[in-house]
């Protein structure tokens, strides 16, 4: 087990090696550049150098002269240093600013998370138990509009309901206009508040995937001898549905909740942006689109690292819950 | 599909089954494979709901554009009346001065001269140098000093109708005939007229001046107004009307709207003139059933172009990332060994990759870039493709490994046949199914990803339209509000699609698995 950990480890650092590098070559390659534009910018200040003498400088103070290989490395060599230089978008150390909007994300992340189980493992039982039944295909229709539902769309109607018809909540933003007047409970409150939208946007979105594989693995666990057997001993179907093949069921389920935890530390990139909450997401899209080369590295990098580490984490959860898999 | 159909046909079945005997073979319905497939898919009703739904698609997108009577990019305009600021009028109760000798009759010696108007004196002195004033008409006054006239303080003033000022000289003399009645003078070596309602006008016949006390001004420098309108709008002042109407030399009527402005104790007068703009936002009516959108362009009409830009951005990335998957999952699934292992790892390295962000960045670049919107779609479907071809690789080469262990492919190698040959014709046909179902979903997914990125302004570019990028539009919170025509039927048509390529997929899934009994 160890040994089969340890290769897979070696193996996510190889991948992750090329997949920063792909990364930090498309990110160099980019016509226009935050440079450019900073060095535009300065030129044009009254007595300034002239642009050519500020791009030159620029480069050379962002790391950005030399070829794409040999600034790779350096960009390496510093990472793993733990320096991960300056964001150009929020001119604070990339590591503050990480710091500064990941909770909020994990926070927002982790509560629609436990939503969306509580909502769609239940809900894919029942389908699974009632097989081509109305309830069954109502559910089965509503998971896959779950799926189906372009998130921009549905926030916007969201948006449209709660916010402009109803004025419930607040159309952007984490925090109200009188945030600083109020209490420290009332502060929590109104962050709350403006979350509500937000979190129904990702449970919304996202239950649909969990429902439908819930409700395929019930399906062939139902299907399975035990459960014949479990049923001639003429145990009730109670007994048999929640005892006998839940069970069962929960082994590909905790396997995929399992993989899916690293993935709450990524944020929403969509939602956060379209709502105006200020997390990782929200802070990562700007980044790219203003071309903040050492944000938007860190941010891919750490995507990619959470994703390599939740595949390993449902590897591994796989042989640990079923003990018929085995890894070599 | 259509052959298959025929025999399910009940009614045929019965006659056939009657004509045969007990013991004939025939009587055996004998179904192919992809028959029973058919079979199974088209018992499932909510599977054919969603094939249903997807040709209704299909048809609203690529022939309700030909049937739509307007193009995509086709303009509309409606007639709009708008206020301009046309104007200005200031009524004037107040001594102005007319300097005629600026080092003699300054601000300081303009309020002592007042002082002496109001006083009823004949003559002022101030610092030393005597003063006289003259009273030449009621309100009008000329002040001289040492016999020269260096000044005159009225209530009524002569305003120049050309762009140039008038000279002192004029002005004196335009004053001195108007008080002494007379129908003309000369100044500066020219003859005026005067008329009885104090309009100068030259030689020639055209007015140069008038002596009034409203001022008239225009707002725009390349405005002139004729002596009419000025009557008419000062006519308007006078009987405090709101506003009055007047047909101009080219003959157009427009209407005038007079606002009186307390503080600078001047009338604003606005112009509403009918201008053709941009049928922006129209409500949905006969003509445009939903409206019209931001460029004022027929927005139905727009959805039918969009569809078919969505529909087939989803075609051709899946196609290409098919082709892709199929080539290196084959490749990589049959050869197995050093192949396998290096191409899976590529796979592992693209899988990592995260997308989205990737995608954004790109279409920042582009952004910058300034491309061309055909050229930016051609890139984006390639980009899109590009790294979305490891799901099917992996799904591919699982197949492969799997099938290949299998008799018939024993089989295929003992007769000789080329490792091309193996892979193309008998394994990758057997894959098909699943590969089948992975694309239809994979569609959907396209569809909803092309439009999110052309929501948030990265895809799909104007004069292009697609259902992102209609959507896109609610980024205004305006338009949120208040024009749901623009963005809800888009994001219904985005939601139903997708959600139709979902459910037949999901159908296609069930018909092709053979443990299926319905």
């Amino acid at each position: 087990m160890r040994k089969y950990i340890l290769k897979r480890l070696l193996q996510s650092v190889v991948i992750l090696f090329f997949v920063a590098f792909i990364i930090y070559a498309l990110m160099r390659c980019l016509p226009t550049s935050y440079i450019e534009a900073m060095a535009r910018q300065k030129s044009m200040q009254a007595g300034s150098k002239s642009y050519e003498e500020w791009m030159e400088q620029l480069t050379v103070m962002y790391n950005m002269d030399g070829s794409i290989v040999s600034g790779y490395f350096k960009w390496l060599g510093q990472m793993l240093t733990g320096n991960f230089g300056d964001s150009w978008r929020w001119t604070v150390p990339v590591l503050q600013k990480f710091n500064d909007t990941v909770w909020l994300s994990f926070a927002m992340g982790l509560i629609s998370f436990v939503l969306e189980i509580l909502i769609a493992v239940p809900l894919g039982i029942i389908a699974a138990t009632k097989q081509y039944s109305k309830t069954d295909y109502t559910i089965s229709v509503i998971a896959l509009a779950g799926i189906s539902l372009p998130t921009f769309f549905f926030a916007s109607l969201l948006k449209l309901v709660f916010s402009v018809k109803l004025g419930w909540f607040d159309l952007y933003g984490l925090v109200g206009r009188s945030y600083d007047q109020l209490s420290a409970f009332g502060q929590i409150m109104d962050k709350a508040n403006h979350l509500v939208l937000p979190i129904i946007t990702l449970v919304v979105v996202s239950m649909g995937g969990l429902m439908r594989y819930t409700r395929t693995n019930m399906l062939e666990v139902l299907n399975a001898d035990y459960i014949r057997t479990a049923r001639a001993k003429g145990l009730s179907e109670r007994k048999v549905i929640y005892h006998h093949a839940f069970r069962n069921t929960l082994i590909p389920l905790v396997t995929i909740i399992g993989g899916s935890l690293p993935g709450l530390f990524g944020g929403a990139l969509i939602t956060e942006t379209l709502f105006g909450i200020p997390g990782i997401g929200f802070a990562s899209y700007y980044s790219m689109v203003a071309g903040d080369i050492p944000f938007s590295m860190f941010y891919l990098v750490f995507i990619s690292i959470l994703t390599l580490l939740g595949n390993l984490i449902a590897d591994i959860l796989y042989a640990v819950v079923d003990p018929r898999v085995r890894i070599a | 599909m259509d052959e298959y159909k025929d025999k399910m046909e009940p009614s045929t079945e019965e006659v056939r089954e009657e004509q045969y005997s007990l013991s004939d073979d025939r009587r055996v319905k004998v179904l192919s494979p992809g028959a029973l497939v058919a079979k199974r898919f088209f018992r499932n009703r909510l599977a054919v709901t969603g094939m249903v739904i997807l040709v209704i698609m299909f048809a609203f997108s690529f022939i309700g554009g030909v049937l739509s009577p307007y193009q995509q990019d086709q303009k509309f305009y409606r007639i709009d009346s708008q206020a301009k600021d046309y104007a200005g009028v200031l009524y004037n109760d107040e001594y102005r001065y007319t300097v005629g000798d600026a080092d003699l009759f300054k601000s300081s010696v303009h309020a002592q001269a007042l002082k002496a108007i109001i006083q009823g004196n004949d003559s002022f002195e101030y610092n030393g140098i005597s003063y006289t004033l003259e009273k030449l008409a009621d309100e009008v006054y000329t002040v001289s000093s040492g016999g020269n006239v260096i000044g005159i303080a009225s209530k009524e003033l002569v305003n120049s109708s050309t762009q140039e000022a008038m000279p002192f000289d004029f002005t004196l003399a335009a004053f001195t005939a108007q008080s002494g009645g007379e129908k003309s003078f000369s100044a500066g070596g020219k003859e005026y007229d005067l008329s009885e309602d104090g309009v100068i006008t030259d030689a020639s016949g055209s007015e140069v001046a008038y002596i009034s006390k409203y001022i008239v001004k225009a707002v725009m420098s390349d405005v002139f107004f004729t002596r009419e309108f000025k009557d008419d709008l000062i006519a308007a002042v006078e009987s405090g009307e709101k506003s009055f109407k007047y047909t101009g030399e080219d003959g157009v009527e427009a209407e005038y709207i007079l606002k009186y402005d307390a503080d600078t104790k001047s009338y604003d007068v606005k112009q509403e003139i009918d201008t053709k703009v941009f049928d922006t936002y129209s409500a949905p009516s006969k003509d445009h059933w939903l409206g019209t959108d931001r460029n004022g362009m027929d927005m139905l009409t727009r959805l039918m172009y969009g569809g078919r830009i969505s529909l087939m951005i989803g075609f051709i990335v899946v196609f290409l990332e098919s082709f892709l998957g199929i080539l290196m999952g084959g490749i990589s699934g049959y050869f197995g060994g050093w192949v396998d292992g290096l191409i899976m790892r590529i796979v592992d390295v693209f899988y990592c990759i995260p997308s989205m962000p990737i995608i954004i960045i790109l279409g920042a670049a582009m952004d910058a870039a300034n491309m061309p919107s055909l050229r930016r779609m051609i890139y984006l479907m390639l980009i899109l493709g590009v790294l979305g071809w490891a799901g099917v690789a992996r799904l591919v080469r699982g197949q492969i490994l799997s099938l290949r262990e299998q008799e018939f492919m024993t089989a295929t190698e003992a007769c000789g046949i080329a490792p091309s040959r193996r892979i193309f014709r008998h394994l990758i046909p057997n894959v098909i199914p699943q590969l089948i179902v992975y694309m239809t979903m994979g569609l959907g997914e396209t569809i909803i990803l092309e439009a999110t990125l052309s929501f948030l302004g990265l895809g799909v570019r104007f004069p292009f339209a697609s259902w992102g990028n209609i959507i896109n539009d609610v980024n205004d919170t305006f338009v949120l509000t208040n024009y749901w025509f623009i963005w809800i039927p888009a994001g219904v048509l985005l939601l139903i699609t997708v959600l139709a390529f979902n459910i037949v997929g999901d159908g296609l899934r069930d018909a092709f698995d053979p443990k299926m009994k319905r």
